[in-house]
């Protein structure tokens, strides 16, 4: 909860503008103190225009990765070598359309709306994680994104669970369990190809050596060429710094690969004691900021996919609307048995 | 074992839907709906022997799943519509087995829950679809059409089930027929069963799209022999 000052400066601004003048500076100190003080900025609070905007961009490009990402892994749904497993990837695919929803639904307390943001993600204004415009080429791959893209995300995502604003600090406690699972799930997956034929063995091999320097940029450019962390760091929306996730997930990764008897692709590689971290190789950045614009192996796919879905959908959600408005009209008496004439949301989301 | 092979099949078809459903909604509950069939075929298939090997080592021939589940996604209307007739079958059954006392009684009495859920969404989307749009009509009026003819075949006698599906038959038509009115669909006047898909399926006889889809199933599982995952 953010302060009463805060609560009570954001009813402020009517007055004021009714004077003609909307001077916000009291507002901003009460913000400052707010975030100074470690207390969650609620959705009806003052805000920075700027801070409003910053979230915008992070929880919807959050959001879009989570439906993206469903793209690679449910690529191999269909093709999952045992029952067990297959379940297990569906059940991910699924928490992953889950975790979009929670997303989108704590981007529109900030006053956007879900269709605009996928429209956004549509027409290409706002992106996504890199990490899935690469190829799952093998089902090793569901395992090495579990272990490494999972992991990365986690890494990167407990602390937005202190997040400075609330409601994007709630949905990441609630993803943050989730993912920590799947995460097991692909190391679990991994552990058992490596320990099994020598085919399978090489098979998880091939996908770590693949996955591990895209993993690694998850963390985004280094500290000195990442444009938005100080000020997102001052506001108390990112607690640590891309380089710093990064050593602490290259640190948390090389005992784990030990264990599961896969070396990663990096002859850099080796234990610092005097920093006691990993010291690890250089990033190709040039790489980076390649598929960030647009030329990885599977950005045209991925998109193209979504916004097939989406075209090729149209008809069921206007069919959902139309329904909805004849049944409102139809019986205006049924306000107290509201169970059919809400939005089509209802029919799948409660279960989820 | 067909009742498994049923809930396997229909699983995979769903799971195909992943990432391309019209609302975000409607892939979480599909996938849902997937994983509960799955988790039902895996209890019925490990009751008949290993369910690994049952759904990845059998060729298209000693499948014993209705033809009605194999059928190809098609658009969304397609889907929900195979979804109303299967659920709406494997739910009037399931309660049935639920209440009596042979070996697929545990398995039903779990199941039936899942099932009325599974009834229930496709219900809903019949009534939205059928009457939303005249696009949205047309198009769950041409899927409810096409899957008629595969209908009849789930009231045929089952061996080792202890009942006799023809008895749910009466149930079926009651129910779908309601729904379908109210959705301002036509029941179609077409037969549900023909020389062909008359228990096809159930011996073992299939349309061409499963065995293509099998192909995919198991490739993984049968290029490793052996191998545990």
């Amino acid at each position: 909860m953010a302060t009463a000052a805060a609560r009570d400066t954001a009813r402020g601004p009517v007055d004021d503008a009714l004077d003609g003048a909307t001077d916000t500076t009291e507002f901003e100190r009460a913000f400052d103190a707010a975030v100074a003080a470690d207390e969650r900025i609620e959705p009806r609070d003052w805000m920075p225009d700027a801070y409003r905007a910053t979230l915008v961009r992070q929880i919807a490009q959050h959001a879009h990765s989570e439906i993206i990402g469903m793209q690679p892994e449910a690529n191999w749904i269909t093709r999952a070598p045992s029952l067990r497993r297959k379940a297990i990837l569906m059940a991910k695919v699924q928490d992953e359309a889950g975790h979009g929803l929670y997303l989108y639904s704590a981007a529109e307390t900030l006053g956007t709306g879900r269709d605009e943001l996928l429209d956004k993600l549509h027409s290409g204004r706002q992106k996504y994680s890199s990490i899935f415009n690469y190829p799952t080429l093998t089902w090793a791959d569901v395992g090495a994104i579990g272990w490494l893209v999972d992991g990365a995300a986690i890494t990167n995502q407990v602390p937005l669970c202190r997040c400075s604003y609330g409601p994007y600090a709630r949905a990441m406690v609630r993803i943050c369990k989730e993912e920590s699972f799947h995460q097991r799930q692909g190391y679990e997956l991994l552990l058992a190809l490596s320990n099994g034929t020598p085919e399978q063995h090489a098979m998880a091999q091939d996908a770590v050596d693949r996955w591990w320097w895209p993993s690694l940029m998850m963390f985004g450019p280094p500290d000195d060429e990442s444009q938005h962390s100080a000020q997102s760091m001052a506001w108390k929306i990112k607690r640590h710094s891309n380089d710093e996730l990064r050593q602490r997930f290259v640190d948390i990764c090389v005992p784990q690969a030990e264990s599961l008897g896969l070396t990663l692709p990096d002859p850099d590689l080796r234990w610092n004691e005097a920093r006691g971290h990993y010291d690890f190789g250089a990033i190709d950045w040039s790489e980076f900021w390649d598929v960030l614009k647009g030329n990885g192996p599977c950005n045209e796919q991925r998109l193209s996919q979504r916004r097939r879905a989406h075209e090729e959908g149209a008809w069921v959600r206007d069919a959902a609307a139309a329904y909805a408005a004849k049944h409102t009209r139809r019986t205006p008496a049924a306000a107290g048995t509201t169970v059919e004439t809400g939005t089509y949301s209802e029919t799948g989301a409660a279960r989820a | 074992m067909a009742l498994g092979d049923d809930a396997l099949v229909l699983s995979h078809r769903l799971g195909e839907w992943a990432g391309h459903a019209p609302v975000l909604e409607e892939e979480v509950a599909l996938a849902n709906i997937a994983l509960d069939l799955l988790g039902q075929a895996r209890v019925l298939l490990s009751m008949a022997g290993d369910e690994d090997e049952l759904a990845y080592l059998r060729e298209e021939r000693a499948f014993r799943n209705l033809q009605l589940v194999e059928q190809p996604n098609g658009d969304f209307a397609h889907t929900i519509a195979r979804q109303l007739f299967f659920s709406t079958y494997q739910h009037l059954l399931y309660a049935g087995l639920a209440s009596g006392d042979g070996p697929f009684a545990p398995l039903a009495g779990k199941a039936v829950k899942e099932t009325a859920y599974h009834r229930d969404h496709a219900e809903q989307w019949t009534l939205r679809l059928g009457d939303g749009t005249e696009e949205s009509h047309d198009r769950m009026q041409r899927a409810v059409d096409a899957l008629w003819r595969y209908t009849g075949e789930m009231f045929r006698p089952l061996e080792g089930l202890g009942t006799d599906p023809a008895g749910l038959e009466p149930a079926w038509l009651e129910q779908i027929g309601r729904t379908l009115e109210q959705a301002t669909l036509t029941v179609p006047a077409t037969p549900r069963t023909g020389a062909w898909t008359a228990g096809a399926g159930r011996q073992g006889l299939h349309t061409e799209p499963f065995g293509r889809m099998l192909a995919e199933m198991q490739h993984l599982h049968r290029s490793h022999p052996g191998a545990t995952w």
